[in-house]
């Protein structure tokens, strides 16, 4: 057996593919079972990747024996190594969850769990990518398949929002694609780590229109603000277990090719790049949180709380010369709002299956039902609105941090209000839970794995907030305050 | 881990995991339920009464736990923390069984009782947080352990209550934030240190000092309710009494005056307050509030609002006797801590026994109610002269040592305030006293839900808990001079805090 085949690294992307084509071919019933074992494997791949990693220390993988530029390698860093850990520990009980849910809904859709495993497959390729090009096929991949669970069960609203977040998704990889080819021309390379080697400290015109197609590409991907437009739609009307996919893994995905790319090739930086990004961040913490105040639909309102969470990601950009503390944010702030926010949905999905509506009204007719989904609210909620004990919490006091050591006090008064706003719509959650009794409306039974799933999930997203060393160690952050 | 460190952790664990088993126990588990919570309230108090001892002797208790490299969650139970604790973990047993009577057969109680408990932990949290972060944390963490029970009844009252507050306590939290930033940016540490930890920052750093002093005590004066930041309290008493109780003697007023406490000593340190000359516009704002807290309450004619405008006047004397530098000062103030806690959980407890025994809910309802409830009407009677002052309760010794550290600091306004607060005090609790001793009472009582059985005025579980600390009032006034008393344990304190300093 080759080196490479040994690697946990590969057989990362390989497993999901390959259960990904068994459930395709022996269809729904069987691809469950495919997915969850798949994911069993993959995540303990994933441990493994973690504990054969020297903290800070890059690995790259030649695959199949060739190096580059010839070949494909792969690059695990601590980085990658924390978010290919994060997407096992989201996508298993989502996994469970979804199949408690179709059984509960009584669908027959097959074309979940090959979608699914298609789209871990490629969010560990673009994880594990060490090229640009790599990076292009991985978002590619990885579009088409949020496109197509967005799309979900055909509704007209589904078909509008992932025609939408197509088109988007289309040109955004066709811009990054132009940026990539730009790069080659230039340097005759995509490989990341040459391209670090070679970069000059006055990157000709050709690299700064590069690298500006692939930031508006993956801005337009993570959507940030102004990016945003495509997200609650799609998020809101896609199918429960679908959003919280989307909303937990795939727009950080891009989020993440932007960071390993400021962080490398534009190692450089650029202050006023860096403060456009934070102040496009800004912008979505206060728009999406104020349009999430205002939405009476439950999961269009979970979908702008994902617009705001996002933009705190983009505050670091001008914190990077705290590099630690900034990146330690980052990271918690992923972590943490992707188990928030996949728990969101989820409750929101045992709503819409429990009462038939989608709306912030209907939690009334929950009131005292459900304890355990309420609690999956209120331990999610906690998280995102940065009230400690929480992994949200924690990133918000790492944030401000980095933001005290370089007195940007603005962005301190932006953090600290962010939390407000962000107290100020969860509520309007959470306060429905103590409605009296008084709709003797009959709730559809709901699987208990579903309520279970949901509640693991935000109780993890608050735990990391006591006990987050490990994260800060795999990311190979040492004494990060 | 060595007992030093297991002790403190065994105090926060004996109400959190209660607490939690509670949340997953069915509706119709009340022995279990009930058994859980008593059983969690007198480990805390047995485990705290260990420590007491210790202190004394002059153990120290701690234990850290590191949340990333380089923040740390600390706890410490120093002679400060156990005054606090003490008192809550007290209080906190008494109202358990206050609470298991009040709430017999109402619905949501598992979810009422974890929260209770969660709350005390936050409280306890609160007491032996050894920095600024981990003080931060559980003030937070009490804000959202305290909504639930504040809004227990769901009615669009209660709702509209629990909107309120948590408009202040959220934003208060922001400032408390903004005020830990503030004073981390000037690379203070965030230790609690006797004798405070910024001094050596000196004069250069003044003006930006005074501005997290500000922060930090408006922050916490949110829950201290500080005029003007009180205007969550009386919107709060739409919640169960044993909530009213909870929130104004054991957990959220005393974090919020505690809190207070430890910034001016254990920040900033009392001299160097001092010297910065924050601590006479703070004895500023707790007059006014003692004054202002005391008007309102004259025109309320719901007794749990009047109580609540009371709590925020009385709850002031702390702040007033930590304002005021000087030993004998600090001593008023710490002492008051705890007396007033005891003395504001009678009337509630009280109030809470008229509202479910008889139905009377307002002071023009109360003619002739001690009559009906002699027990339940001389506890009450107890705690309010204690309020006023009187000779022989806990509030006569809190005033003396108030006025005499007044003396001591040259604040010869202090004791006209306080002599006003008193009068004003007198009233709005002696027309009380007045008709339930000695008007008539009503033909009928406005919704008698629990018959008198001969000695027996109600339920046995509302009716012991106010006697006790009735008794308790008496108590700490009484034998003020004996050696575990609050008193000494303040005199304590107050010798630790102003002697370790280096001038």
């Amino acid at each position: 057996m080759p080196e490479w085949a040994a690697a946990p690294a590969a057989w990362l992307i390989l497993i999901p593919l390959l259960w990904a084509t068994l459930a395709f071919l022996f269809g729904p019933r069987w691809g469950g079972r495919f997915a969850l074992f798949g994911i069993t494997v993959q995540s303990l791949c994933a441990m493994q990747l973690v504990a054969a990693l020297d903290s800070g220390v890059t690995q790259v993988l030649p695959v199949g024996g060739w190096s580059a530029p010839l070949g494909i390698e792969l690059h695990v860093d601590g980085l990658a190594a924390l978010m290919l850990l994060l997407t096992q520990v989201v996508a298993l009980p989502l996994m469970l969850y979804t199949r408690a849910w179709l059984g509960a809904a009584d669908r027959a859709a097959g074309y979940v769990w090959p979608l699914c495993g298609f789209m871990l497959a490629a969010l560990h390729a673009l994880f594990l990518a060490a090229d640009l090009f790599n990076v292009y096929v991985a978002l590619e991949l990885l579009g088409l398949c949020a496109v197509a669970l967005v799309a979900g069960d055909g509704k007209p609203q589904q078909l509008r929002a992932a025609l939408h977040y197509l088109l988007v998704s289309l040109l955004a990889a066709a811009a990054y694609l132009l940026g990539v080819a730009l790069f080659y021309a230039a340097y005759g390379t995509v490989s990341i780590a040459t391209l670090v080697a070679v970069m000059d400290a006055q990157p000709p015109f050709a690299v700064v229109l590069a690298g500006t197609l692939m930031l508006v590409g993956l801005m337009a991907k993570t959507a940030l603000f102004p990016f945003h437009f495509w997200l609650p739609p799609a998020h809101g009307s896609a199918p429960a277990p679908a959003s919280a996919l989307l909303s937990a893994l795939v727009v950080k995905a891009s989020f993440y090719v932007i960071l390993r790319l400021r962080l490398t090739v534009f190692a450089e930086g650029d202050l006023t790049l860096d403060w456009l990004l934070a102040g496009c961040g800004g912008a979505a913490i206060l728009y999406g949180s104020w349009r999430a105040f205002r939405c009476a639909e439950l999961k269009m309102l979970i979908a702008y709380s994902t617009v705001a969470q996002l933009g705190y990601l983009f505050l670091i950009f001008p914190l990077l010369d705290t590099r630690e503390l900034a990146l330690a944010a980052a990271a918690l702030q992923m972590v943490a709002h992707a188990l928030a926010k996949a728990a969101l949905f989820a409750a929101a999905g045992i709503v819409l299956v429990a009462t038939g509506r989608d709306s912030v009204a209907a939690l009334a007719a929950l009131a005292g039902r459900l304890p355990v989904t309420w609690f999956a609210f209120g331990l999610a909620a906690v998280t995102l609105m940065g009230l400690p004990p929480s992994g949200g919490f924690l990133a918000k006091w790492l944030l401000i941090d980095a933001a005290v050591a370089g007195e940007y006090w603005l962005m301190v008064g932006l953090i600290i209000s962010g939390g407000l706003l962000g107290a100020a719509y969860l509520f309007r959650i959470l306060k429905r839970a103590f409605a009296p009794q008084a709709s003797a409306a009959v709730l559809k039974p709901v699987p208990r794995i579903m309520e279970w799933m949901a509640f693991l999930l935000a109780a993890a997203s608050v735990v990391i907030g006591i006990e987050a060393t490990a994260i800060v160690e795999i990311l190979g952050l040492v004494g990060s305050t | 881990m060595n007992s030093a460190q297991a002790l403190p952790l065994a105090v926060l664990a004996s109400s959190l995991v209660p607490g939690l088993i509670i949340f997953a126990l069915p509706q119709e588990q009340v022995m279990l339920r009930s058994l859980l919570n008593l059983a969690g309230a007198v480990v805390k108090l047995v485990l705290i009464v260990v420590m007491l001892f210790g202190v004394r002797a002059g153990a120290t208790y701690g234990f850290n736990h590191e949340v990333i490299p380089g923040l740390e969650l600390a706890f410490k139970m120093d002679a400060l923390a156990l005054l606090f604790v003490t008192l809550s973990a007290g209080l906190w047993l008494l109202t358990t069984v206050y609470a298991i009577g009040y709430l017999e057969g109402s619905p949501h109680r598992s979810r009422f009782f974890g929260f209770f408990s969660l709350c005390v932990t936050a409280t306890i949290g609160i007491a032996m947080a050894a920095n600024l972060f981990t003080f931060f944390v559980f003030y937070e963490l009490l804000t959202l352990a305290t909504y639930p029970l504040v809004v227990h009844r769901g009615t669009p009252a209660a709702l509209r209550g629990g909107n309120i507050y948590l408009g202040y306590t959220l934003l208060g939290g922001a400032l408390v934030l903004t005020g830990i930033i503030s004073v981390r940016s000037l690379g203070g540490p965030i230790e609690f240190t006797p004798g405070g930890t910024l001094a050596h920052l000196g004069e250069g750093h003044a003006g930006q000092l005074r501005v997290a002093f500000v922060l930090l005590v408006a922050g916490i004066g949110v829950k201290a309710a500080l005029v003007p930041l009180h205007g969550w309290l009386p919107h709060a008493m739409v919640a169960p009494a044993p909530v009213s109780a909870l929130l104004h003697a054991v957990a959220v007023v005393k974090a919020g005056a505690f809190g207070i406490v430890r910034v001016v000593y254990e920040v900033f340190g009392v001299e160097f307050a001092q010297m910065l000359g924050v601590l006479q516009p703070l004895a500023w704002v707790a007059a006014l509030t003692i004054i202002w807290g005391s008007l309102r309450a004259l025109t309320q004619d719901e007794l749990k609002r009047r109580l609540a405008f009371s709590t925020v006047s009385q709850v002031s004397y702390i702040i007033l006797g930590v304002a005021m530098f000087g030993p004998a000062g600090t001593v008023g103030g710490l002492v008051h801590l705890v007396h007033q806690g005891i003395m504001k959980i009678t009337l509630f407890f009280c109030a809470g026994n008229y509202a479910e025994t008889l139905g009377v809910h307002k002071v023009s309802g109360m003619n002739g109610v001690g009559r009906r409830m002699p027990a339940t009407s001389v506890a009450f009677s107890i705690a309010a002269l204690g309020m006023m002052g009187a000779p022989l309760t806990a509030g006569a010794v809190s005033k003396h040592w108030l006025n005499m550290g007044a003396d001591a600091a040259g604040l010869y306004w202090v004791p006209w305030v306080l002599f006003a607060s008193s009068a004003l005090n007198a009233a709005y609790f002696l027309p009380i006293l007045y008709r339930a001793w000695l008007l008539r009472p009503p033909p009928a009582w406005p919704q008698e839900q629990i018959a008198a059985i001969g000695w027996r005025e109600t339920a046995w579980l509302l009716l012991l808990p106010p006697l006790i600390t009735g008794l308790a009032t008496l108590g700490a006034g009484v034998f003020a001079g004996f050696e575990m008393s609050p008193l000494a344990w303040a005199r304590l304190i107050a010798a630790r805090e102003y002697m370790q300093v280096t001038p």
